[in-house]
């Protein structure tokens, strides 16, 4: 991480140098494969679908934001917990599309596939003009996720191991239910309550579904949550084993790969908005 | 393209070599002309002397508060580090109302001045599940050294306003972690893992700031001539307010009283 900054450091003297003066500021471009975002559009789609929850300021304070638990994400902070980049590190526009994309498990954020792919590139790059950040930093390299271990008896093993000595247990319980010690005390960034997660109950992680997902969060942590990062703790091999032995903690799992029917899936688990808020507030 | 590429680095990095050479140079030349006389100039204000002083203490008025006992139970580990039973720190008093861990800094009057942050990290340690110290100055954008002395897993994760978010955990025998802040900002401090840990740590863009110790006594030294807004923060009581002035060389003295 901080070679990173030292890199975005360095190439802020660049365009110094190059352009002979003025602020250092990064060209706002978003794309995905051979898509280029484009605000203005994204602007329009945002007042039309996201603008309720989010707010005309992307500071999560729509008006529907009072009934929403957990609440919107607040754009301008620039935080950002599904990440592929190192902890205190902006996302990649990659990362936040598959977040449009895929939605948020448990929460009132839903998969956005109906809309086109040009249009979530769209909505990223309007998005990103919330935050000064992106326009004052560089997204660092995305932490790397090297190819998989055996996932045999020894590594779960290591892996359980791991659980007890990295302390995983005093939010998630000894048996990954989401009940240990400190569950109960657990807020976010913005002081609201926030639950760790259920292994037990199966469901898909907040930021994807697969191991590869799973050793991410591990190694990038969910910032602005209580989730940290685990890049300073364990090296790629013990990232491995846990990702093994966390798998054997979700009992309840209906599958446990990623398979053809997971975007169907997405969006059966992904909480509707509109009309069916009103039923939701109803329950607090 | 990679040639020049690697030649801007060259210039990129011959600049930053360069950047701290002057700053020398001006304190070296500073103290020459003052020769003769203790005073030093300041870097920040060139030609000012930097001699003045604001010190006092910082006190809290009002009925006695019973300091909370801290439950260790959550984890073994912390718990056996501490066979009597622990109290909260979160505010600590001596005669007289003397209040422990009070900050007082400028937080008016430094003007665009800018000042290379020290070369030695700010060490912030996790130790007996609790962190040393509480409350940690440092300026922006020094290093800032995270040591786990523990044999248990914490989280380093810091919540600031202005400054990017970041969440760490480090287990036990594991090497110092280092990062930074680039702005100016008190930001909480916790470990999820461990509710009861709780601490601060102050970022500011100058020297001019300081801890009260547990006779609730600060001083902010080598301060230049000028107007100021002292500021004593505490992170149970807010923060109070004064305004004063200084000439050269001259020492001031500041009593804060926080009511409960
Ligand atoms: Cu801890």
């Amino acid at each position: 991480m901080k070679h990173s900054r030292m890199r975005a450091h360095l190439a802020g003297i660049l365009a110094l140098l190059l352009a002979g003066g003025g602020p250092a500021t990064f060209a706002q471009e978003t794309h995905i494969g051979g898509l280029t975002g484009e605000a203005s559009r994204g602007k329009q789609l945002y007042r039309r679908y996201c603008v309720g929850c989010h707010g005309p300021l992307g500071d999560g304070r729509g008006e529907n934001a009072v009934w929403i638990d957990p609440k919107p994400r607040n754009f301008v902070t620039g935080t950002f917990k599904c990440r592929s980049t190192p902890t205190g590190a902006l996302p990649t526009d990659e990362d936040l599309y598959m977040s449009v994309t895929r939605g948020f498990v448990n929460s009132n954020m839903p998969s956005w596939l109906p809309l086109t792919e040009q249009q979530r590139v769209d909505l990223v790059a309007y998005v990103k003009t919330f935050s000064s950040s992106f326009r004052e930093e560089k997204p660092a390299a995305p932490v790397p996720v090297p190819s998989e271990s055996a996932a045999n008896q020894q590594s779960i093993q290591r892996g359980s191991e791991l659980f007890q000595k990295m302390n995983c247990w005093a939010c998630h319980g000894k048996e990954g239910r989401g009940d240990g010690p400190s569950a109960q005390t657990l807020v976010d960034n913005r002081g609201y309550p926030i639950p760790p997660y259920d292994f037990s109950g199966g469901t898909r992680f907040k930021c994807g579904e697969s191991n590869q997902d799973l050793y991410r969060i591990l190694m990038t942590g969910l910032d602005g949550t209580p989730m940290p990062s685990y890049a300073s703790g364990l090296t790629p091999a013990q990232a491995w084993d846990l990702v093994h032995y966390l798998r054997t903690l979700q009992i309840n799992a209906k599958h446990k790969r990623p398979t053809a029917d997971s975007e169907q899936k997405h969006r059966s688990e992904s909480k509707p908005v509109g009309e069916e808020l009103e039923g939701r507030a109803n329950r607090f | 393209m990679g040639t020049i590429i690697k030649c801007l680095h060259l210039i990129a990095a011959a600049i930053f070599a360069f950047s701290t050479a002057p700053d020398i140079a001006r304190r070296t030349m500073a103290i020459t002309r003052a020769s003769g006389a203790t005073t030093r100039t300041s870097e920040a204000w060139p030609g000012v002397p930097e001699d003045g002083t604001v010190s006092g203490t910082v006190r809290v008025t009002g009925p006695q508060t019973v300091a909370t006992r801290i439950d260790m139970a959550a984890d073994p580990a912390c718990l056996k580090m501490h066979p009597a039973p622990v109290m909260s720190d979160e505010v600590v008093t001596g005669p007289n109302g003397a209040l422990k861990n009070a900050i007082v800094y400028i937080s008016e009057g430094i003007g665009n001045h800018s000042f290379d942050p020290p070369t030695i990290p700010a060490v912030f340690e996790q130790k007996a599940c609790t962190y040393n110290p509480r409350i940690l100055g440092m300026r922006a954008r020094q290093t800032l050294r995270l040591i786990n002395s523990d044999p248990t897993t914490h989280n380093i994760h810091p919540v600031p306003q202005n400054n990017r978010e970041w969440n760490l955990s480090q287990p036990p025998g594991s090497s110092p972690i280092e990062e930074s802040f680039a702005r100016e900002e008190i930001i909480p401090v916790k470990c999820n893992v461990h509710p009861w840990m709780k601490g601060y740590i102050a970022v500011f863009k100058h020297p001019y700031f300081a801890i009260t110790n547990k006779d609730g006594m600060f001083e902010l030294k080598n301060v230049p001539r000028g107007e100021y807004t002292i500021e004593a923060w505490h992170e149970k009581y807010g923060v109070l307010t004064q305004k004063v002035t200084l000439e050269t060389n001259q020492a001031k003295t500041l009593e804060f009283v926080f009511k409960r």
